[in-house]
């Protein structure tokens, strides 16, 4: 475990910006402003390597960049705060620990991108992150910090929370947008991407909470300090949710690099009762299922892409032998079939006909065409939908075949091994 | 613009930077297959059937809204191309009622058509259609959500082009569906039955309310006379329904099918259209020399009528009084007609075929039955004129053209270009400028208030004053004119509102047609005028002969008492 994205959380009073401030806040703002230019913020972060916290993983400072280069008076500067994925809850840490953090960050990319409106879009299920957030915004305006001329400078930029009303999809960027704008939270097609065409059609930089938070870090202690956690390829550290059937469950920090293996056994404590484990998902809901036997996998991007596999938000759920994955798949299934928004027919038709078909195992009934089916709708799903969502959502359809593909072969044959699923439909057959 | 180099299917083409896929390829003659894009809309990217490989991509790109990049290599008919799109086509149609033979849309169904060229021989899914009550409960129009695709077309037309609202998105994931704020009635929102959504409709989800079943019992009943009266744009149109060229004139053919299965008179509304600019022309000079109230405002469009009663009641008093040209012939035919030829009112049903399904609706407010009768007892859309003839058997490819009958047939070019844009406001002032200087009109050809565009606007010196006119078209451009009067930036003496864009040529009743072809449907009406002897609604001999025999004068009490109405204001609905 290391202590940096996070180590003010828990610390100081989360609203006392005197707190915030002797503890180094607002240090990376004052460097920003009174010592550099936008473009070499934008610099800086690009040469931390800083990667997406949010799930996807795209380089920061890129993104950064792309915003900067457009030409318009208008530009806006999103905190997604919707973290909306099942076993998920790290942001609200640095939400409810931390908030100045994560607002320095917006005003540090807002300077840097020339941007001068923010909105925090916060999950409907934060009502008290929601009120600590508006505190704090009305706390900085009053100081300074938002408004007009920040800090005596030529720079103004503000702050709006946006609360979002429990969609799911919401969490993904061009869907946020649409529902800050009033719209139901369905997403746009992209290209065109936020950085050029984003909220009411101007450039907009959306980025995760905890992407923000390293934000005023690596501009107070420089990149090279940010480097010096995690690997080549996956610079500073990822804050992790764990859950499940596990002996210590919460948020930890780990450098990135990291094994899961580490972070099971050694920080987490491992299986509760010391069950065998049988596999953790990664990244939340729409992750993958990984097996005991790659649990020595390195939380490094670059190593978890050669297994096609992705951090996600850094959700780990931990899975125990007691477990039946046919139950388990039917209920993340049930998760993204109540979620789709139901704009693009792959995800809006595909996972309705996934529960038909898990129902069918589920009961005894099932048959090696309903595999097939399930991989067809499943590949379709992944390679046609118009977002994320429809993408990501059977991702752990995908890694369970391939790794626990047994268990399905007993199903159909009318044997759960957990003794969850009841195969009545089998009973009423005979 | 700069360039961009593509390869298609291993051809290369060069596009514009910012052309789709999906317009790249069209231009080396490879077509994508589609289902939500509509060429009129904007891109929605929703029902993922034009997805095409990109080399180079781990997932596919929807054709319609991916613009292309520089060296693309796409391939739009590869075995995992042509596979997914036939899952997705399932997964459709797993949730389609697909009972096509008794289908509105069988044999012209977008779905239908997508399935056969995409060798669906089965559907691979459970079934998940839900078969809920066909929802008919209002005068126009019909909707059966079991065969609604939700390709988000229609709730496009509602909301971006006629800017109502009166449909949208509902729900989420499988539950999704196109609806009315908390399910109501169509008739319980303010639906104008403009029929928009029927125009973009692909499949057979949401239609015309059909009255076909009442015409023929009509004819067939020997104790009834039964009259047919047609609509200006409805001529320019219906051919392509029977594989005519867009903008092909069947007005003779319709005529004589009319004649043939069984009309007693075949009359044309062209001739109370003479009569709106007649009354109409004179009411706009009347508000002009007498302080009245400005700018006047057209009012033979019902859908727009039922538009201003429902979001800007304030405004009604705006509105010409006119009825509209169906409505006026309505009342005449039941007593002038009636009287002249010695026939019982009780009798005569009256039969109009319009481009127009808020034409259902109108027929039957209670207000329109000034002959003490109703004044129209049946409304046929273009698309069930060509039902009628498909189920009469008579090919009217084949049939000789035949003239309107009398007195009702004797129409100006004036009257024939009310069926686009610009037109009612043309014909007014071939006649105020004549009625108010005394003199000929040389050029009676107002080009600058013609074609597609939404918004137009021009200035006619007629004798004293200069007459500033506006024309308006589609229900989004309405509201805007609307507001310019509300703010008293309209300095305007007459406004012409169309319900539908394009006009009555591109009305919700009409054959399923593009921009590019309701285009042609205006080139078709234009040359209509042209080719007409007389083409000024005043010189209409028998318009003359109307006011002589029976009317007595524009504006006087018969016309009040038979060819004006009233308004009412509905927005508390």
């Amino acid at each position: 475990m290391v202590s940096f994205v996070s180590s003010l959380c828990g610390k100081i009073s989360p609203l006392s910006l005197k707190e915030y401030k002797d503890n180094g806040g607002f240090d990376g703002l004052q460097k920003a402003i009174f010592h550099m230019k936008p473009h070499e913020v934008v610099k800086v972060i690009e040469d931390s390597n800083l990667k997406g916290r949010g799930g996807a993983a795209f380089p920061t400072g890129l993104k950064w960049k792309f915003i900067s280069m457009e030409n318009s008076d208008e530009k806006y500067i999103i905190c997604n705060a919707d973290e909306g994925e099942p076993g998920t809850f790290k942001d609200k840490i640095l939400l409810d620990g931390c908030p100045l953090q994560i607002i320095e960050g917006m005003i540090i990319a807002a300077y840097a991108t020339k941007a001068n409106k923010g909105y925090i879009y916060i999950r409907g299920e934060y009502p008290k992150t929601r009120e600590i957030l508006l505190k704090a915004v009305e706390i900085l305006r009053d100081e300074g910090y938002l408004g007009d001329n920040i800090l005596g400078q030529e720079f103004s930029f503000d702050i709006d929370i946006r609360s979002g009303a429990g969609a799911y999809v919401c969490g993904e960027e061009t869907a946020l947008i649409e529902s800050i704008e009033g719209n139901p939270g369905r997403s746009r097609f992209k290209p065109p991407y936020p950085p050029s065409e984003g909220l009411w059609r101007k450039p907009t930089l959306v980025n995760n909470v905890e992407t923000l938070a390293n934000v005023p870090l690596i501009l107070s202690f420089g990149a090279d300090e940010f480097k010096k956690y995690g690997t080549e390829g996956s610079r500073g550290t990822k804050l992790i949710s764990v859950s499940g059937n596990v002996v210590n469950r919460g948020v930890f920090e780990i450098e990135l690099g990291t094994t899961l293996k580490e972070i099971i056994y050694d920080i987490c404590g491992g299986t509760l009762k010391d069950k065998k484990l049988k596999f953790i998902q990664l990244g939340g809901s729409s992750g993958a299922c990984i097996p005991q036997s790659l649990l020595d996998i390195r939380l490094d991007f670059d190593e978890l892409r050669k297994y096609s596999i992705g951090l996600g938000s850094g959700a780990i759920l931990v899975v125990d032998e007691s477990t039946c994955i046919i139950d388990f798949i039917k209920n993340t299934m049930e998760f993204f079939k109540h979620e789709s928004c139901g704009k693009c027919t792959p995800c809006r038709e595909g996972n309705r006909h996934i529960i038909k078909i898990l129902d069918r195992i589920q009961g005894g009934e099932g048959s090696e065409r309903d595999i097939e089916l399930l991989k067809n709708i499943s590949l379709l799903m992944k390679e046609a939908s118009l977002c994320g969502l429809g993408q990501a959502a059977p991702t752990a359809i995908f890694t369970t075949l391939k790794y626990f593909g047994d268990e399905y072969k007993e199903h159909l044959k009318g044997y759960c091994r957990c003794g969850i699923c009841d195969m009545k439909g089998r009973e009423e057959c005979k | 613009m700069k360039k961009i180099n593509v390869n298609i299917n291993g051809i290369d083409v060069v596009v514009p930077e910012g052309t789709t896929i999906l317009n790249a390829a069209k231009k080396v003659h490879i077509d994508i297959p589609t289902l939500c894009y509509h060429p009129d809309q904007k891109i929605k990217g929703s029902c993922r059937v034009c997805i095409v490989e990109v080399e180079g991509q781990s997932t596919f790109s929807a054709a319609c809204c991916t613009p292309v990049r520089n060296g693309m290599r796409i391939k739009t008919n590869t075995k995992k191309v042509r596979e997914a799109r036939k899952t997705i086509l399932e997964l459709i149609l797993a949730d389609h009622n697909c009972d096509c033979l008794t289908c509105i849309r069988n044999g012209n169904c977008e779905l239908q058509i997508l399935c056969e060229e995409h060798n669906i021989d089965t559907i691979s899914f459970d079934k998940v259609v839900k078969l809920l009550p066909i929802n008919d409960k209002n005068p126009a129009i019909v909707r059966d959500e079991s065969k609604c695709i939700k390709c988000g077309r229609c709730v496009e037309v509602c909301n971006e082009v006629q800017g109502i609202g009166a449909i949208y998105n509902i729900n989420r994931s499988c539950e999704m569906k196109i609806g009315t704020a908390y399910d109501k009635e169509l008739k319980n929102v303010k639906c104008t039955y403009c029929g928009q959504c029927i125009n973009v409709c692909p499949v057979g989800a949401i239609y015309e309310k059909s009255n076909i079943d009442e015409v023929w019992q009509a004819l067939e009943d020997d104790n009834k006379h039964v009259v047919v009266q047609m609509a200006p744009a409805v001529r320019v149109s219906l051919g392509e329904k029977f594989g005519m060229q867009p903008g092909s004139i069947v007005t003779g053919k319709i005529v004589s099918f009319l004649r043939k299965i069984g009309f007693d008179k075949v009359f044309d509304t062209n001739f109370t259209a003479d009569l709106t600019i007649i009354e109409e022309g004179n009411e706009l000079l009347h508000r002009i020399n007498n302080n009245g109230k400005l700018p006047m405002i057209t009012s033979c469009s019902p859908g727009w009528i039922r538009f201003i009663e429902y979001f800007y009641p304030e405004l009604l008093d705006h509105l010409s009084t006119c009825k509209s040209p169906q409505q006026m012939f309505g009342a005449l035919a039941k007593t002038y007609y009636a009287e002249k030829f010695n026939i019982n009112p009780e009798n005569i049903v009256v039969v109009s075929i319009m481009p127009c399904t808020a034409k259902k609706a109108e027929a039957l407010r209670e207000e329109m039955s000034d002959s003490g009768y109703q004044d129209i007892d049946v409304v046929l859309t273009t698309r069930e004129l060509a039902r009628l003839i498909k189920q009469s058997r008579i090919r009217i490819e084949e049939l000789k053209e035949e003239d309107f009958d009398s007195p009702f047939g004797i129409t100006t070019g004036a009257a024939a270009i009310f069926g686009a844009t610009g037109g009612v406001m043309e014909a007014a002032l071939r006649t105020v400028y004549e009625e108010v200087t005394g003199e000929e009109l040389k050029n009676i050809d107002f080009k600058n208030l013609r074609g597609i565009n939404g918004f137009k606007e021009g200035t006619v010196k007629v004798g004293e004053i200069d007459v500033k006119v506006a024309v308006v078209n589609g229900l989004k451009n309405a509201r805007m004119i609307l507001e310019m009067i509300k703010q008293g930036k309209a300095d305007y003496h007459f406004i012409e509102v169309m319900c539908c864009p394009g006009g009555c040529i591109g009305g919700g009743g009409q054959p399923r047609g593009t921009n590019d072809i309701k285009k042609k449907r205006i080139e078709a009406i234009y040359k209509v005028d042209i080719q007409s002897a007389i083409r000024k609604s005043h010189d209409n001999p028998v318009i003359k002969t109307l006011y002589k025999e029976f009317l007595t004068k524009p504006l006087g009490y018969k016309s009040h008492k038979l060819l004006h109405t009233h308004y009412k204001d509905r927005s508390d609905i």
